[in-house]
């Protein structure tokens, strides 16, 4: 915490200090792109929109990512940013319901977003308003190691049978088929998330996390019993509960995991850890219940508007240019995930371009994630119920009548 | 004027002294005490407005398991971290001798206790590593399986503990080497020429001289047990599946964490900490109250 806020401390300072100096628009954006990649896309955004905007001269306050889910809280009500990142869904909720986002209705009409940005209007919207701008998002689904599946004669599984026997048969080679690290909990929900909408498609999914379905319910049920079937036989690494996702990925890369259920972001780290192209490969979660529509799960960025912000012109104005499809373009060719806008261009990466097609030709519905479509307390308590089912299975009844008090208490 | 501040210069004095401590106690400890008692009564996200709900976050709580998990540990965490006074007292005794080169050896004990518990954290966080940690490969030469100690619901709490001995045995090992300095070299003298020794000698005279020594270690491990937080959110983050959570962390969930926006719970769970900590600070004064007139 001290370390934290020492942080805030010199950023406040250093703002000060920027201040003084300041003759023009002077705009000040709060991110949490901490992470190499995400750090130089916004480098690279911010100097493009200088370089167009002269009289404008941008502030930068770069967050540590996990500690900018507290700092948000204390920034937007005490000494609000211009613009500020956050996240799409229900995980922006909070701070519309009160007051703390500005709504931006009037930049999506001028620049003609509702057309280029129209896949992802309704993530953004609450109320009838949108609240920001999507700049980015990026597709989960399973990454696998491509030679431990072809040494041991395994085909890319396409349903649940051949699913569980690709298990079988890495698990007969002494390899874990997946390979996941629950300490942070998030993980877990990745998985669920799967399970469920394949289980029972897109809509069950969405009503669950809104409350209106009972955690109870047979066709819950239906899908933590197929995760067991998956749990009893041994799929996933031993011991998850002590790892962290980055943790977990040292096995896949050792080769004695193949399987990771992940974002996107995973491939970069992967890459680094050695595996090439030809040893990492991708595939879409495979169906489980045929009569339900293929749903994929693809997380969005955005951009937004604090209602406190002092300089809300010029903050539009940066919303509009991070809206651009040349802008999300580039950015996104750095960040190594995919453009909202509908004129960008996908880079040649091949898991972009695999995620690209995959979501693309989605029928289901697209999710944003467990924690971002289901509200803060229900997620959290979700997501523990997860960890412990996945050690414990034998605990099912019990956890599901925890979170559906849980559920009681949080929708009401 | 000039006359009212000589006539009662001797009794207004310590009060102007005494006021800035007061009005900083006052406004960082007292004032918050009951702001954190009010906030208990609202539901509240830290953000909108606040709802009166009566004492349905103390209903609520009563009904919680994740409570009762957290009220278990830091009863745990009370009884067994009490275990860093023997230890200490071990140690300096063990340390109290003359040799060369013995404030290296000080110094080198009472290391852990100068690193940040942040780094205490990691350095056990790894020694547990279920498949590259040290506990394990030594565990591996005996032919014994790995254990998740991290991992385990059952464990988890025990393998903090220990990570957390480990500076506060440092910390009253130091106060024990300073209370030895003090020990009086003719009563043990004395002690020795009526035929007084190892265990005896330990329990009847060196002991209870060293009384001060251990009331101070007693409160600095109690407070040190109650404000266990950084190893749990370093290590675990309260889990796995939240069996590692103690009141404060929990505290810190409910209310500020990335999935808390229940300030009124937080504010509840707090209530009960504090009420758990007055019993213990109650008794504590009365003690010293008792003391200062026994003399």
């Amino acid at each position: 915490m001290l370390y934290k806020n020492k942080m805030l401390v010199a950023l406040t300072a250093a703002t000060s200090m920027m201040a003084a100096q300041a003759f023009a628009g002077e705009l000040v954006i709060n991110t949490d792109t901490s992470d190499p990649a995400p750090k130089a896309a916004f480098e690279a955004v911010i100097k493009g929109f200088e370089a167009e905007n002269p009289d404008v001269n941008v502030t930068w306050n770069l967050f540590d990512h996990e500690g900018y889910k507290t700092s948000i809280r204390n920034f937007l009500t005490a000494d609000a940013p211009d613009v500020a990142n956050w996240y799409a869904g229900n995980r922006m909720l909070p701070y519309v319901n009160a007051g703390l986002f500005e709504p931006v209705d009037d930049v999506w009409q001028e620049h003609g977003l509702n057309d280029s940005l129209g896949s992802a209007a309704a993530s953004m919207t609450i109320d009838g308003k949108k609240y920001g701008v999507p700049y980015t998002y990026y597709q989960w689904g399973v990454y696998y190691r491509k030679d431990l599946f072809a040494d041991n004669g395994i085909a890319v599984p396409s349903n649940w049978e051949e699913f569980k026997a690709a298990g079988a048969k890495l698990n007969s080679a002494g390899i874990t088929p997946i390979t996941i690290g629950t300490k942070y909990l998030w993980t877990a929900a990745g998985v669920f998330d799967y399970l469920n909408l394949r289980t029972n498609g897109y809509d069950f999914h969405m009503a669950l996390t809104k409350g209106e379905v009972s955690w109870t319910d047979q066709r819950v049920k239906d899908t933590m019993n197929n995760w067991k079937e998956l749990v009893d036989a041994g799929f996933f690494l031993e011991n998850h509960a002590a790892y962290s996702w980055q943790e977990a990925l040292a096995p896949m890369v050792q080769g004695d995991a193949a399987m990771y259920v992940m974002g996107n972001f995973a491939v970069a780290p992967l890459r680094e850890a050695g595996l090439s192209d030809d040893q990492l490969g991708f595939f879409q979660f495979p169906e489980i219940n045929p009569n339900v529509a293929m749903a994929e799960e693809a997380p969005t960025d955005t951009i937004h508007i604090p209602s406190n912000a002092k300089n809300k012109a010029d903050a539009k104005r940066f919303l509009a240019y991070v809206a651009r499809a040349d802008v999300q373009t580039e950015v996104n060719a750095t960040l190594g995930q995919l453009p909202i806008n509908s004129g960008s261009s996908v880079s040649d990466d091949k898991f972009l371009q695999a995620g690209y097609k995959m979501l693309s030709s989605t029928e289901g519905g697209i999710a944003q994630f467990f924690d971002r479509d289901a509200p803060a307390e229900m997620a959290k308590a979700g997501m523990e119920g997860f960890q412990e089912f996945m050690v414990k299975p034998e605990r099912l009844d019990k956890i599901l009548q925890r979170l559906e008090k849980v559920r009681a208490r949080v929708y009401q | 004027m000039r006359d009212f501040w000589r006539s009662n210069q001797q009794r207004i004095a310590p009060w102007l002294f005494l006021l800035p401590g007061v009005l900083m106690f006052l406004i960082y400890v007292i004032i918050p005490i009951f702001q954190s008692i009010n906030i208990s009564f609202y539901a509240w996200d830290g953000l909108g407005e606040k709802d009166y709900v009566g004492v349905a976050n103390y209903v609520e709580l009563m009904d919680d398991e994740a409570f009762y998990t957290s009220l278990k540990n830091n009863i745990i965490w009370l009884v067994l971290y009490m275990l860093a006074i023997p230890a200490g007292l071990f140690v300096a005794l063990f340390l109290n001798q003359n040799v060369r080169g013995i404030r290296i050896y000080k110094s080198l004990f009472f290391f852990p206790f100068v690193i940040s518990q942040v780094v205490v954290g990691l350095v056990f966080a790894w020694f547990y590593d279920p498949s590259n940690g040290l506990l394990n490969i030594v565990l591996g030469w005996f032919g014994v399986d790995a254990i998740a100690v991290l991992a385990d619901e059952e464990l988890v709490t025990y393998g903090i503990i220990a990570a957390g001995l480990w500076p506060q045995t440092a910390y009253c090992m130091i106060l024990y080497l300073t209370g030895l300095n003090a020990v009086d070299g003719e009563q043990i003298e004395a002690a020795r020429l009526d035929n007084a020794k190892g265990v005896k000698l330990l329990w009847y005279v060196i002991l209870p001289q060293l009384r001060p020594a251990t009331f101070i270690a007693v409160v600095v491990t109690v407070i040190g047990a109650l404000r266990s937080f950084d190893l749990i959110s370093i290590m675990t983050d309260g889990g796995p599946w939240g069996s590692s959570r103690v009141l404060a962390f929990y505290m810190y969930e409910q209310a500020f964490s990335e999935y808390g926006f229940r300030m009124g719970y937080g504010a509840a769970i707090a209530v009960v900490l504090f009420a758990i900590m007055m019993l213990y600070i109650a008794a504590f004064l009365y003690k010293m109250y008792r003391d200062e007139r026994g003399r």
